[in-house]
């Protein structure tokens, strides 16, 4: 029985927004170039999130799975803090740092005359800073699952710890940096608080989709319904198109 | 102590301290020799091959390889793994899954700078020599235990290594394949040209496969020597076990050797001093009741455990001597031999050897 409720309880919301959606003026509603611009800035900001994430969030989880340094623990329990962290609060972090008279931010406006907050860019640093800590922590548990002693293989064939990487350890991780690249995007897709108290909503520059539908919900229940909907067949055909392929493998 | 070893491919002593366990042995390959390491599961043969190979540092001693010194902690020289021209069989060979055969070989030539072409040219060439040229596409899990060992070693060698490293190269196949991968596995150590230093826990691998073995207890060389002088002269109990002999130390005085417990034993050798008595199992023989005519060797004892042993039953005994006898079969029926059970046993002294402790 409680799992019957708890079924129903995940269910019910998705399948009242599929009852109240305006089915006849859907077509049009899609086709405002508003809902467009949005769909189409949120995609791109996910995706580069996602990008920087791979870049930069890879080698941390090797650090983290592979080798041993002083405070180690500590610096994974820093890396999983963004994952509990109200994401409004990361939002006002990121501004007291990368805004204009913010620690990094003010450096950055003096030296190339570069500001971060309510622009663009922006959105994709707050994404990724929200975003980052579920690749790290599916990558690092990919690679703590792989056999290290491929990586001393590779050493003992003349490879260098990187070609070792690129070549034996990154292969036999790719279903979990697959698995963590799609939490991370779709995390970054759904970004709000971050996003909105650190780039703003400016249409067309930083106003997102759950952006939008924030701000849809106060004036137009309908377009806040057909944004809705965009959003939840977008976020479910990605996790279709993977799901047989890496993440429940 | 320093090596200064002129001529030898390798020349290593190799010191690794752990918080309950020291290795600390000394070893040396000819160009074209096979040693073996042969000792029983943590005796740290396996750690002193990870340190030849780089994978661990040397706490102490020093590693030189072709008049290189490629570990020496004192001066503190490292050469890192990949830099070293060791080739390694791992004991579970750790082929890279996600790639074929031919791939697997052709990595290190690759790594090590070799064009594309080039180098799976030589991976086929290599491939096809351990018999595997059907097989060039397949990928680790398709191929069986015998192909995988034959795909490690094309691998191992296909880096042209001065030193090839393995580590039970055969503990990982069932008994049929063993035997003929074994055969394969001597011809190609023929061919190669390095040093190779083997770890083995079985007797018979080291046997068949090395010219020279180096036995190692409890991080510690007890012996070495080549087969023959092995299982005909153990130094320890292990070796003594392994090669089927009964060992026991003594003082002795002409032909006869005093063991503990003042137990005689007349031998068929004369030694004078500090002795190692050995014997086979088979050279003991049991009586129901005091053999008339008494050889000279002659006690009581008592079973402790039957056992199969090959086509023969092991006795177990206990007494004044404990020792392991073979007998038949028919012979265990008649003599009625179960644990508990009272026999007289009997040794030919001509079959019971004395040789230098030490």
């Amino acid at each position: 029985m409680p799992a019957l409720v708890g079924l129903a309880f995940l269910v019910l919301p998705l399948a009242g927004l599929l009852v109240r959606a305006p089915w006849s003026s859907l077509p049009a509603r899609l086709a405002e170039p508003g809902i467009l611009a949005a769909l189409r800035l949120s995609l791109l900001t996910s995706t580069l999130a996602t990008a920087v994430s791979l870049a930069l969030g890879v080698p941390l989880a090797w650090l983290l799975a592979r080798t041993a340094f002083p405070g180690r623990r500590l610096v994974r329990a820093l890396v999983t803090v963004p994952l509990v962290l109200p994401p409004v609060v990361g939002g006002v972090a990121l501004l007291l740092v990368f805004g204009r008279r913010g620690l990094l931010g003010g450096w950055l406006d003096a030296t190339f005359g570069f500001t971060l907050p309510f622009t663009t860019v922006g959105v994709v640093v707050a994404e990724a800073f929200v975003a980052m800590p579920f690749l790290v922590i599916s990558v690092e548990g990919a690679l703590r699952g792989a056999d290290a002693r491929y990586e001393e293989a590779a050493a003992t064939l003349g490879a260098s710890r990187w070609t070792a990487f690129r070549r034996v350890t990154l292969p036999m991780i790719a279903p979990g940096v697959a698995a963590g690249a799609v939490l991370c995007w779709a995390r970054a897709l759904g970004e709000f608080g971050a996003t909105i108290t650190f780039a703003g909503n400016f249409p067309g520059r930083t106003q997102t989709m759950p952006l939008a539908v924030y701000l849809a919900l106060e004036q137009d229940l309908d377009a806040a319904i057909v944004l809705s909907l965009l959003l939840l067949v977008v976020s479910v055909a990605v996790l279709a198109a993977l799901r047989d392929k890496w993440i429940f493998t | 102590m320093d090596l200064h070893v002129t001529g030898a491919s390798l020349a290593a002593h190799i010191v690794v301290r752990r918080a309950a366990f020291t290795l600390d042995v000394a070893l040396t390959a000819e160009p074209g020799e096979v040693v073996a390491l042969l000792g029983p599961n943590g005796a740290g043969k396996t750690t002193a091959l990870r340190a030849l190979a780089g994978l661990l540092p040397l706490d102490d001693g020093q590693i030189v390889l072709n008049d290189r010194r490629i570990d020496d902690p004192a001066i503190r020289a490292f050469t890192m793994p990949e830099h070293r021209r060791i080739g390694v069989v791992f004991q579970d060979y750790l082929l890279f899954p996600h790639l074929s055969a031919l791939e697997n070989v052709a990595f290190g030539p690759r790594a090590r700078g070799v064009p594309r072409a080039a180098a799976r040219a030589a991976a086929a060439d290599w491939l096809g020599r351990v018999g595997l040229a059907e097989h060039l596409r397949a990928r680790p899990r398709q191929l069986s235990g015998g192909q995988a060992q034959r795909v490690a070693l094309a691998r191992a060698l296909a880096t042209d290594p001065q030193l090839l490293l393995l580590d039970e190269p055969l503990a990982a196949l069932d008994a049929r394949t063993r035997v003929e991968t074994r055969a394969q596995l001597r011809g190609h150590l023929a061919g190669f040209g390095g040093a190779t230093v083997l770890v083995t826990h079985d007797p018979l691998d080291a046997m068949m496969l090395a010219d020279r073995l180096v036995i190692v207890e409890d991080g510690r060389v007890v012996q070495t020597g080549d087969a023959a002088a092995i299982t005909t002269r153990p130094q320890t109990d292990y070796v003594a076990r392994l090669v089927g002999l009964n060992l026991y130390r003594g003082r002795s005085a002409g032909n006869t050797v005093v063991l503990p417990g003042s137990f005689p034993l007349t031998t068929a050798t004369s030694q004078e001093g500090d002795v190692f008595v050995a014997f086979p199992p088979a050279a003991v023989a049991l009586y129901a009741q005091q053999p008339s005519g008494s050889p000279r060797n002659t006690w009581r004892a008592t079973v402790a455990s039957v056992s199969r042993h090959g086509d023969a039953l092991r006795i177990e005994l206990v007494g004044p001597l404990p020792v392991a006898a073979d007998v038949t079969p028919a012979a265990a029926v008649q003599l009625e031999l179960e644990p508990g059970r009272e026999v007289w046993a009997s040794l030919k002294a001509t079959e019971a050897t004395s040789y230098p402790a030490g």
